[in-house]
C-alpha cells in the first residue's frame, strides 16, 4: 500500500484541491452500519414519495373491508363471529402481499444503475438487501397496525390479549420478511419491477386463496385439501389466529409457521447473495 | 483562453510524471490488463484489450458506439467478469481481490446513477455512511463537495429535479465522497452543453491533478485530445491504435492538406495532380468543392511546407483555383477514419469482421 497524500503535487488554493488531497481514507462501513444506511434510504425514499406507502395501506384495509363483509355474513351469519376467523388470516395475506413491493423496489434499483454504484464499494454485499428488509419492516408492522386497528374497529377482541396480537404480528412479521427474500432474489434475476409484481401475484393471490384463511378445507374437494394442508399461509394463518384468539392451541401451527420461515430464509439468503455478487 | 487552459492542464502532467519517478508505487501501473475478453450471447464486446495506465496519467478511451468503452470500464471497476484475460488494478488481481479494488476506485457511470428520490445531499450522505466516514466527516465532506462543484444551492433539492449537467456533477462529486486513487468515468460529458461540458473538464484536470489516475470514455475527440495525456482508439472491441495525442497522428500521416476549390468541375483533375505530388491518400468531401489530402508517414518528415507548397504549385500551373485552404496535423477524427476505415461514432450497429 502506498501513501499517497505525502507524494502528490501540491494542491493548489482551489477549494475543490484541498478537498481531494483531505479525503483519503481507506476505511469502510460494516455489515451493520452498511444495512442501517441502506435502511435508512429506503425510509427517506418513503419521507420524500409518502405514495410509496399508499400500496402498503389500501391492501390491508382492502383485504379486511371488503373480505369481512363480502364473506362475513354469508358463513358465520354475523360479521363480528366472523372475524374472529378472519382477520389474523387477512394480517398473514395482507403481509404477504405487501411483501412483492421490496422486490419491486430492488429490481427499480439494479435497472436504474443505483446498484451498479453499491456494488462497487467495498461493503458487504448482502448489505442493500438487509438494508431493504429493515425498511419493509417497518412497512409490514405499519400494513400489521391497520388491519388490527380496523378490526378492533368492526368490533373483533382478540382473546389473546395485547401478548397474543403482538404475537401474531411478530410470526407474521418474519414469514412476510423471509418471503421478501424470494422477490429479492427474483428482483436481481429479473431486474424489471412490473415482471416481478407481476409473478409474485401470480404466486400470492392463488397461494391465498387456496388456505384456510376463508374457507374450512373440511368442505373443499380433496386435492385442494391437500394443498391447503402444506400452504404455508394456512400455517402462518392458523397460527396467528391462534394467538391472537387466546384458544391455546397454537403451538403446533406456530412451531409449523416458524420453521416455514426459517427454511424459506435459508434457500433465499444464499441465493439471494449469491445473485447479488453475480458479475457478468 | 484555450491556451491557459492547455497550460495548467501542462502543469499538471509534469507535476504528476516528476512526481511519479519519485513514488516508489508509481513503477507498478495503475492498469494493466492482458487479453481482455467478454462475449455477450455470441457477439463479440471486447476482443482481447491489452492496456497498461500509469499512476496519475489521464488516459482516454476513445471509440463509436458499441466499441466496447463501457464492457471495459466494467470488468476493471469489478462489476463484471472477463470471459478471458487478467488485469491487475493498482497491483490487485482483478478476479481474486476485487474487495481490495473496490475500496481504491471509483466508477461514474455513463448513466448517473443517484438514487432521483433522494436530495443530492441525502444521496452524498448516504454514500458517505457507506465509506465508513463518522456523522461529522460525511456531513463535513458533503457539504465541502456540493460547494465545490457548485450544487449547494440544489442541495436540499430531489435529484429527480436536477437538470443533466447538475446530475452529472452530482455523479461525480458522489465518486469522491473519499478521493480515490483511480476513477472511471465513463462519458462524462455526453449530453452536456458547452458549458457544462468545460465544468466537468475542469474537475476532470483538478481530480488528475491531486494524483488520482483518471480513465476516461468519450466519443469527442476534442476531449481525449484535451485531457488525457495518451489516449486510445478502441473500435468493435479491439484496440486500434495507442499512444500520445501525437504519435495517434503521427501514425496516421504526417499532415493534412485541407483544399476548397473556386470550380467543383476541376475536382478529379486536382485530385489526380494531389495523388502525384503528395504521398498520401486523397479523400473527397461531401462538398463538392473540397478535398483533403492525408501525407503519408514518413520518417522525419516534419516539414510539411515542403511538400504542400510543391503541390500548390502545380495546382497554380494547371489553372486550378483555390477557394480556401488549411494545412495541419491530422485530427483525430481524420486519425480514425484511417484507423478503422469508418468515421469515428458512424455505423455504430453495423459490425464487418475486424480484419484478421
Ligand atoms: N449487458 C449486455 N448484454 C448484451 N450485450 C451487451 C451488454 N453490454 C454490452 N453489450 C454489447 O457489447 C458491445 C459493447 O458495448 P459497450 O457498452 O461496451 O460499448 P460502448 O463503447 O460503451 O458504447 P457506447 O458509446 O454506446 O456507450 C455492444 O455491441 C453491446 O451491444
Ligand atoms: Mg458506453
Amino acid at each position: 500500500m502506498s501513501t499517497p497524500t505525502a507524494v502528490r503535487p501540491a494542491a493548489g488554493s482551489d477549494p475543490i484541491d484541498a478537498l481531494l488531497a483531505a479525503g483519503r481514507s481507506r476505511r469502510r462501513a460494516g455489515a451493520f452500519a452498511a444495512s442501517a444506511a441502506f435502511g435508512l434510504r429506503a425510509l427517506l425514499k418513503i419521507r420524500h414519495d409518502p405514495k410509496q406507502l399508499v400500496d402498503s395501506a389500501a391492501i390491508p384495509i382492502l383485504f379486511t373491508v371488503l373480505f369481512t363483509y363480502l364473506f362475513g355474513g354469508a358463513l358465520s351469519g354475523s360479521a363480528g363471529a366472523y372475524l374472529r376467523t378472519l382477520l389474523p388470516g387477512v394480517l398473514a395475506m395482507s403481509i404477504a402481499v405487501v411483501t412483492m413491493y421490496g422486490g419491486a423496489r430492488l429490481a427499480q434499483d439494479v435497472r436504474s444503475g443505483a446498484f451498479d454504484r453499491f456494488r462497487g464499494l467495498p461493503v458487504w454485499r448482502g448489505a442493500l438487501v438487509c438494508g431493504g428488509l429493515l425498511s419493509d419492516a417497518a412497512r409490514y408492522l405499519f400494513a400489521s397496525a391497520i388491519v388490527v386497528s380496523l378490526g378492533l374497529l368492526m368490533g373483533y377482541r382478540p382473546g389473546g390479549g395485547v401478548p397474543g396480537v403482538l404475537g401474531a404480528v411478530g410470526l407474521v412479521l418474519a414469514f412476510g420478511l423471509a418471503l421478501s427474500l424470494v422477490w429479492a432474489a427474483l428482483a436481481l434475476l429479473v431486474p424489471d419491477p412490473a415482471v416481478v409484481i407481476g409473478i409474485a401475484n401470480a404466486v400470492l393471490i392463488p397461494v391465498s386463496f387456496a388456505s384456510n384463511i376463508f374457507v374450512q378445507p373440511g368442505t373443499m374437494p380433496g386435492w385442494l385439501r391437500a394443498f391447503v394442508e402444506v400452504n404455508p399461509l394456512s400455517h402462518v394463518a392458523a397460527a396467528a389466529r391462534g394467538l391472537m384468539n387466546g384458544t391455546g392451541q397454537a403451538a403446533g401451527e406456530v412451531t409449523w409457521s416458524l420453521a416455514a420461515t426459517v427454511a424459506l430464509a435459508l434457500v433465499c439468503a444464499p441465493l439471494t447473495l449469491r445473485l447479488y455478487g453475480r458479475r457478468d | 483562453m484555450r491556451s491557459a487552459v492547455a497550460l495548467t492542464c501542462c502543469k499538471s502532467l509534469v507535476n504528476s510524471y516528476s512526481m511519479s519517478k519519485k513514488m516508489p508505487a508509481g513503477e507498478q501501473p495503475a492498469i494493466e490488463a492482458r487479453g481482455l475478453r467478454k462475449t455477450y450471447g455470441g457477439s463479440r464486446a471486447l476482443d482481447g484489450i491489452d492496456l497498461t495506465i500509469r499512476r496519475g496519467e489521464v488516459f482516454g478511451f476513445l471509440g463509436p458506439n458499441g466499441a466496447g468503452k463501457t464492457t471495459t470500464i466494467r470488468i476493471l471497476a469489478t462489476l463484471t467478469r472477463p470471459d478471458g484475460g487478467s488485469a491487475r488494478v493498482l497491483g490487485h488481481d482483478l478476479l481474486t481481490e476485487a474487495e481490495a479494488i473496490r475500496s481504491r476506485v471509483a466508477v461514474t457511470g455513463q448513466f448517473a446513477s443517484l438514487d432521483t428520490d433522494l436530495t443530492g445531499h441525502e444521496n452524498l450522505l448516504l454514500l458517505g455512511r457507506l465509506h465508513g466516514l463518522s456523522r461529522a466527516a460525511r456531513r463535513r465532506r458533503a457539504a465541502d463537495l456540493l460547494d465545490a462543484f457548485g450544487l449547494s444551492g440544489a442541495a436540499g433539492r430531489p435529484v429527480g429535479g436536477y437538470s443533466g449537467g447538475m446530475r452529472r456533477r452530482l455523479d461525480i462529486a458522489a465518486g469522491l465522497l473519499v478521493t480515490p486513487d483511480l476513477l472511471f468515468l465513463d462519458e462524462p460529458t455526453t449530453g452536456l452543453d458547452p458549458r457544462s461540458r468545460s465544468q466537468v473538464w475542469e474537475l476532470v484536470r483538478r481530480i488528475a491533478a491531486a494524483g488520482t489516475t483518471v480513465l476516461l470514455t468519450t466519443q469527442y475527440l476534442e476531449e481525449a485530445d484535451l485531457l488525457a495525456e495518451r489516449i486510445a482508439i478502441v473500435d468493435h472491441g479491439r484496440i486500434v491504435a495507442e499512444g500520445t495525442g501525437a504519435q495517434i497522428k503521427s501514425r496516421v500521416g504526417a499532415g493534412t492538406l485541407h483544399l476548397r476549390l473556386l470550380d467543383g468541375a476541376q475536382r478529379p483533375r486536382a485530385r489526380q495532380i494531389l495523388a502525384g505530388a503528395l504521398e498520401g491518400t486523397v479523400r473527397l468531401a461531401a462538398d463538392p468543392l473540397a478535398l483533403s489530402v492525408l501525407f503519408a508517414d514518413r520518417p522525419g518528415a516534419a516539414d510539411l511546407g515542403g511538400p504542400a507548397g510543391r503541390a500548390m504549385t502545380r495546382l497554380a500551373e494547371a489553372g486550378i483555383g483555390i477557394a480556401d485552404l488549411s494545412l495541419g496535423r491530422p485530427s483525430l477524427d481524420e486519425a480514425f477514419l484511417a484507423l478503422t476505415g469508418r468515421r469515428a461514432g458512424a455505423a455504430g450497429e453495423e459490425r464487418e469482421e475486424p480484419p484478421a
